[in-house]
């Protein structure tokens, strides 16, 4: 026994040593810290360019969607020193500029002659400016991405299929030009036998723990007629979250969810539309865009099997998109910062940013999106652009984090556990927001 | 220790010091029983005082407060009982109390059952009961976060091995069985994990209560000719129930902070079904950083384990001295 | 607690039989999930989602090399102009259309574990022993309260112990250090290591150590010398206790590290594929995480039944 607890007590000191000695070892990399997606895995690929050009080692710190609000901002509020450059959320932006923990990145684009009128405009301004519409630069546009569709190009052109699905609806099987005719095939897929394979309608996010609902629902909302707050006087939200189309928007959400998802699909997110896609379970799949890469190069659904759509148009013909993507910015705690601008400098190049494209991450360069030759670059290219040109984001105030809990627990109770009505929902919604804002002393 | 006790030592401290050499009785009574008692103990108590009273004291202070860690630079304002009140009345918190009554209630009549079912049955003695006992055992060894994790996989409605192994025996389509994500079975998916997890626990300390009964008793009851179940209700359960009653406090003190494992099956979905107060806890203070009234609703919490748990102590107190 | 057997009133053969049949079946039903943990780390990823779930497969350690790389997807011209794949890892990845990036954080994480779960454990059975000691020999002021203080500490819900702990980690710059982990659970462990070990020592006849004092032997001497090789077991039964505590820790290790510090229950439920999470690396991450524990069960069972039994009875 004797023996056991002084080799247990050994090999603790022990390690402490040599984790001591490896932090020592590595003091010169730069920790960068992003989400647990394919873009990140490309970059680590790309950034192998940046520690062969500077010597600089790179290190990564990726999590998962469903944590990664959580933990980083976790981590920018303890002021930890864990990450050098951070690819934070569009909606971080009000908080970490207002709270100090980015770094504010005007004079040194101006030193650098970076320019941020060279970036797609819609970006500048979800993911680098605070406040909005001025230029005041928190961030480098790293990652554009955007809500839309894939679906299953296969089953679409497969003639049993139209037939069966003429004879239904009276119209061609095609690509959905709004939300109602997006329903009507989610509903005619959803169970149908496809090679001997029960199939469903439609992949939706309806996750509860971070944002997947809300991303979701919005998308929705918008192209409903849905509003954040009267365009005249802000922060006033009655009669416009909760007006009589965003309802019929919530109701149609719910209708979606119940009719035509996978089974126990109540907490999906990307990473679960991804595998209810890729798994050949649903024909319509609602992703944000830096999933078309990979889907595309998949072996069982990709090249000719899938194929890509913006979000169709609302009642009124309205279409939005909801906006997702980030910007790449220097935290204020860190202390590598000139390494870490260095590595935003490098980055903005034109070469590394058409480098980042190849490889799958959307780039936000106007030199990239604007060539003649991107929209046929890639199948999912001209969808891109169509998707980028009808963005919408959610509340990117300081207190981004508290409206969105609010919204996901209205949605999900709403939309998942079929608690109250839309109505209902939706009056709960803008009671909890004004809550938020009285708080904040913005009403 | 009686006082006796302490007069006696101190005696023999100073018999030992008159009876060694000079540098050793010098060392003796450099450093005196207290010296070494306060040496002893002041460590821990540096410590608890450090990490656990003085933030308690602090998240005592901030629950008066509207105080936001996510804003560092705001002015904090004193908002005295608000938060308390703001917690008591809104119907979300008892939504939250009672999706952890629920998830409490029903882990410690499932475990208490099997479990004491369990010790019983060990208690026979069969060939290799140590060897299974251990066996038994090991569920409780495994980290809740990292094995609830796991357990998501076997819940999956369409390749889950529990969805498979429940269809398999009902017949039930396995798309059909939503373990984690309908509102009605979300709440005994998180049941079923704890219960596994944790019968164990329950099963060790009835199987110590049947075994801190004496022979001598159960050889009275064979002459008086009371029959094994008359023995059961008559001696085994009476004498083992405060074991029982003590298995139940643990596990329900426990239960009433459960997190991690709710956090990563449920999440405290689908809605708001499985949301018991630590995951509302944990959204209030560490997602929407409302610090200050976060600090109200723990204290809330701490005082509401603190005091059943002494109530049922007091209850306890009184079934031992029956 | 007496472990004197019925020995009269001995359960007949048959009793004894069904009530073995009954254990045992309940003892391999409740080691389905394990045995499922360790199988589907050793699947591909096909059939670890294969329906109906596959039992017999062809083991591959596809899981194992996916739980320490990150991989990214890329086409296959891109691929064909990299220089050959170097181990069996390598190639599998290649297989399935990816490139591996770099290693992933699994061996960091793992051996903050290690360092967490064991220098907490030894800083809380120092203390422990030292304190139980105090309590147990000499006459304390307010003992039993203090006693109940630090017992009851263990009753706070964790997250209430992590706000303000989150606030005064961040103002001393303790925040996701192995530091402030060790400490923080050193605290928690402390409670239970006194509450055990004073137990432990109170069953040591203190006549020895007055004894030892008469021959010379100064208190401190006395209690190093005699006290404490007869506390061994009991040292070494709170010691697991602690340890699997701290090997186990969620809540705290989520909110208070993000990484440099952060251990390995709070990262396996964040290894994730292409997609949702990738079941066989989780299933790997999670076969070497329950390994240690495993071995502690077998090896130190007999310990470990009399500080679960000892510690509850006691409380």
């Amino acid at each position: 026994m004797n023996r056991i607890t002084k080799t247990a007590f050994g090999l603790a000191s022990g390690l402490l040593a040599t984790t001591a000695l490896s932090n020592v070892a590595a003091a010169e990399d730069l920790t960068l810290c992003w989400a647990a997606w394919d873009p990140a895995n490309a970059l680590v690929e790309l950034s192998k360019d940046f520690t062969k050009e500077t010597g600089i080692g790179m290190k990564f710190e990726f999590v998962p969607w469903t944590n990664y609000a959580d933990r980083f901002l976790n981590e920018l509020n303890s002021k930890g020193k864990l990450c050098d450059l951070i690819i934070g959320d569009s909606q971080w932006i009000g908080g970490s500029a207002e709270n100090g923990h980015y770094v504010k990145l005007n004079d040194f684009f101006d030193k650098e002659g970076i320019k941020m009128s060279d970036f797609v405009d819609a970006t500048v301004v979800g993911y680098s400016q605070w406040p909005k519409n001025t230029p005041n630069y928190w961030s480098l546009p790293a990652f554009g991405d955007v809500v839309g569709w894939t679906y299953r190009k296969d089953w679409f052109a497969n003639p049993d299929i139209q037939k069966a699905f003429k004879e239904k609806y009276g119209r061609g099987l095609a690509v959905p030009a709004t939300f109602a005719e997006l329903k009507d095939i989610a509903e005619f897929f959803q169970k149908r036998e496809i090679d001997g394979k029960t199939v469903y309608g439609a992949s939706i996010y309806t996750e509860r723990g971070s944002e997947g609902v809300t991303m979701g629902v919005m998308d929705v909302l918008y192209s409903f007629g849905f509003k954040y707050e009267n365009p005249d006087k802000p922060y006033e939200m009655d009669g416009f979250v909760n007006s009589d189309k965003s309802v019929a928007g919530l109701e149609f959400y719910k209708a979606l969810y119940d009719c035509c998802t996978p089974p126990g699909a109540s907490n999906s997110y990307m990473g679960e539309g991804i595998d209810a896609f890729k798994s050949g379970q649903v024909a319509l799949h609602m992703n944000f865009a830096f999933t078309w890469p990979g889907l595309q190069k998949d072996e069982s659904v990709g090249g000719d099997k899938v194929g890509f759509f913006a979000n169709p148009k609302g009642p009124d013909g309205e279409q939005f998109a909801q906006l997702g993507g980030q910007g790449i910015s220097v935290v204020a705690y860190s202390d590598k910062q000139d390494a870490a601008l260095k590595y935003i400098k490098w980055f903005a190049t034109a070469d590394v940013q058409k480098k980042w494209w190849s490889l799958g991450g959307f780039s936000c360069l106007k030199a990239v999106v604007e060539d003649p030759g991107f929209a046929a670059s890639q199948p999912y290219a001209q969808t891109f652009l169509d998707s980028m040109a009808i963005v919408k984001d959610f509340w990117a105030e300081p207190s981004y984090a508290s409206l969105l809990q609010a919204s996901q627990k209205r949605f999900h109770d709403y939309v998942v556990a079929g608690q109250g009505t839309a109505k209902e929902a939706l009056d709960g919604l803008v009671k909890d927001w004004t809550e938020v804002f009285e708080d904040d002393g913005k009403m | 220790m009686t006082d006796a006790n302490a007069t006696i030592l101190e005696r023999a401290a100073e018999t030992a010091a008159r009876a060694t050499p000079a540098p050793v009785a010098k060392r003796v009574r450099a450093l005196s029983d207290r010296a070494v008692a306060w040496l002893f103990i002041a460590p821990t108590m540096v410590l608890l005082l450090a990490i656990n009273i003085f933030p308690l004291i602090w998240a005592i202070q901030l629950s008066f407060t509207n105080y936001r860690a996510n804003r560092p630079n705001e002015p904090v304002r004193n908002v005295g009982l608000q938060n308390y009140e703001r917690i008591l009345t809104d119907s979300d918190t008892w939504l939250a109390m009672q999706a952890t009554a629920h998830f409490v209630f029903w882990t410690i009549v499932l475990q208490t059952l099997i479990g004491f079912s369990l010790a019983y049955l060990i208690d026979r003695k069969f060939r290799g009961h140590a060897f299974w006992t251990t066996v038994i055992l090991v569920p409780m060894m495994l980290s809740p976060a990292v094995v609830g994790n796991f357990w998501r996989f076997l819940y999956e409605p369409q390749i889950g091995l529990f969805t498979y192994i429940v269809s398999f025996f009902s017949g039930i389509p396995p798309s059909d069985i939503a373990m984690l994500s309908s509102v009605k079975l979300a709440p005994w998916a998180i049941i079923i994990v704890d219960t596994w997890m944790w019968t164990p626990y329950v099963m060790l300390i009835c199987l110590a209560g049947l075994r801190s009964i004496p022979d001598y008793i159960y050889e009275a009851a064979e002459v008086d000719r009371a029959s094994p179940w008359r023995q059961f209700w008559s001696i085994t359960l009476p004498m083992a129930l405060p074991f029982i009653m003590l298995a139940v406090l643990f596990r329900g003190i426990e239960n009433f902070k459960m997190f991690d494992m709710v956090n990563l099956l449920t999440g405290g979905g689908p809605g708001s079904t499985t949301e018991v107060a630590s995951i509302t806890l944990k959204r209030e203070a560490f997602e929407k950083w409302r610090t200050g009234f976060s600090s109200a609703f723990a204290i809330i919490l701490f005082v509401a384990v603190f005091g059943l748990a002494n109530i049922y102590v007091k209850v306890l107190n009184k079934v031992k001295s029956r | 607690m007496s472990a004197a057997a019925h020995s009269v009133i001995e359960p007949s053969a048959a009793s004894k039989r069904v009530a073995g049949a009954i254990v045992i079946l309940y003892a391999v039903i409740t080691m389905i999930p394990l045995f499922w943990i360790i199988a589907t780390s050793f699947k591909t990823p096909p059939d670890s989602i294969a329906y109906p779930p596959k039992v017999v497969f062809t083991p591959s350690i596809e899981g194992y090399c996916n739980l320490f790389t990150t991989r990214t997807r890329q086409t296959a011209e891109y691929i064909q102009s990299l220089p050959p794949a170097t181990n069996f890892c390598d190639e599998t990845t290649r297989k399935r259309n990816m490139v591996i990036a770099g290693p992933s954080n699994f061996l960091p994480r793992f051996i903050n574990s290690l360092v967490i779960a064991f220098g907490s454990t030894f800083c809380a059975v120092l203390l422990g022993t030292l304190t139980a000691y105090g309590f147990s020999r000499f006459k304390v002021p307010l003992a039993d309260d203090l006693l109940f203080f630090i017992l009851s500490t263990r009753m706070m819900p964790p997250i209430a112990v992590a706000i303000p702990i989150y606030l005064m980690y961040r103002e001393l710059g303790l925040s996701d250090t192995a530091l402030g982990m060790i400490l923080l659970y050193t605290a928690v462990n402390v409670s239970l290591a006194v509450w055990l070990l004073k137990g432990f020592i109170d069953e040591i006849p203190r006549e020895y150590e007055e004894a030892a004092m008469i021959d010379g032997y100064s208190r401190l001497q006395a209690f190093r010398k005699v006290v404490l090789p007869q506390a061994t077991t009991g040292i070494a039964a709170t010691a697991i206790f602690c340890l699997i505590f701290a090997w186990n820790e969620y809540a705290f290790a989520a909110l208070l590290t993000s990484g440099t510090a952060q251990t390995a229950p709070p990262f396996i439920p964040t290894i994730i594929g292409e997609g949702g999470q990738d079941w066989p690396a989780v299933a790997a991450g999670t076969t070497i995480f329950l390994v240690p524990i495993l071995v502690f069960t077998i090896l130190l069972r007999k310990q470990l039944l009399r500080g679960i039994t000892f510690g509850a009875v006691r409380k």
